[in-house]
């Protein structure tokens, strides 16, 4: 049984090394087309993630909506959109501006690193630890039911949005 | 302790999300790269959610709903800005977002 604990442990550090290196792919690439890989692979690092928190439905909905439908979305964008070449970097950047914006990260990370690590988490006296998505579909449809109908008429709102959008610069561009 | 049984693990990869997709907002000249950037705030935020519902939290549905939430606002967000980015690339010829300023005077 340890033997299998010990292969998760290692499943959840090659999750993480994912994460890293997908966002670091996704930063520092110089086409776009990279960086949309480079996010795909991270938000599938974090798909792995969420199976070591317990949730398998959350594991898959990331990777059917983030990992399939988000980055087809941004690689259409990239797609259809602009010039051929796809630099990410078409205007070089300042270097103060560079350096401030480097400072301000860095400057984050140890403050917020160090708030993580001083700060004490008091779990919930009772915890009833029911992950199943029966659980979750109960949940959704009687106590967030008016989240879960918002959520839905945003999406739907958005949909036609876009696509409004889309038509109005397409007849702009045709005049 | 197994690191992958710690709360304080899955915090920290949660701010490098954050502090990663802030460093990339500045960095890409271009909308998509920043689209792109703002995906990975939100999954930092997602993950947050799901450890703390894990380890803390009286009820496992709650932070789980709340994902799902997440989830459907970053799709919706990305369709309208990728319409968005075509409709300033047919006005502007640029996706330049240093170009697009004519609501800046």
């Amino acid at each position: 049984m340890i033997f299998y604990r010990y292969i998760a442990e290692t499943l959840f550090f090659v999750f993480a090394a994912l994460i890293f290196c997908g966002g670091l792919i996704a930063v520092r690439a110089r086409l776009l087309m990279n960086a949309v890989l480079g996010l795909a692979l991270s938000l599938l690092g974090m798909a792995g993630l969420f199976f070591h928190l317990g949730s398998q439905f959350l594991a898959l909905m990331q990777v059917l909506i983030y990992v399939g439908a988000v980055c087809i979305i941004i690689a259409f964008g990239i797609m259809v959109g602009p010039r051929p070449k796809q630099e990410a970097e078409g205007r070089v950047v300042g270097r103060r501006n560079m350096l401030l914006a480097v400072s301000t990260c860095i400057a984050g990370l140890v403050l917020l690193t160090v708030t993580i690590v001083e700060a004490t988490w008091v779990p919930a006296a009772v915890k009833s630890g029911d992950f199943s998505v029966k659980h979750l579909g109960e949940n959704l449809l009687y106590q967030f039911c008016l989240a879960f109908e918002l959520i839905s008429v945003m999406l739907l709102t958005a949909i036609v949005g876009a696509l409004i959008i889309a038509n109005i610069g397409r007849e702009e561009a045709g005049q | 302790m197994m690191p992958s049984d710690c709360l304080t693990t899955y915090l920290i990869i949660s701010l490098f999300l954050l502090i990663l997709g802030i460093y990339g907002m500045v960095r890409h000249r271009t909308f998509i790269g920043m689209l792109i950037s703002s995906e990975f705030i939100f999954n930092g935020a997602s993950l947050n959610f799901m450890a703390f519902n894990r380890f803390l939290a009286p009820d496992p549905a709650v932070g789980q709903i709340f994902s799902l939430f997440i989830m459907g606002i970053a799709a919706a967000e990305a369709a309208v800005v990728v319409s968005l980015i075509l409709m300033v690339h047919h006005k502007y010829r640029s996706i330049d977002p240093a170009e697009v300023h004519d609501l800046k005077h």
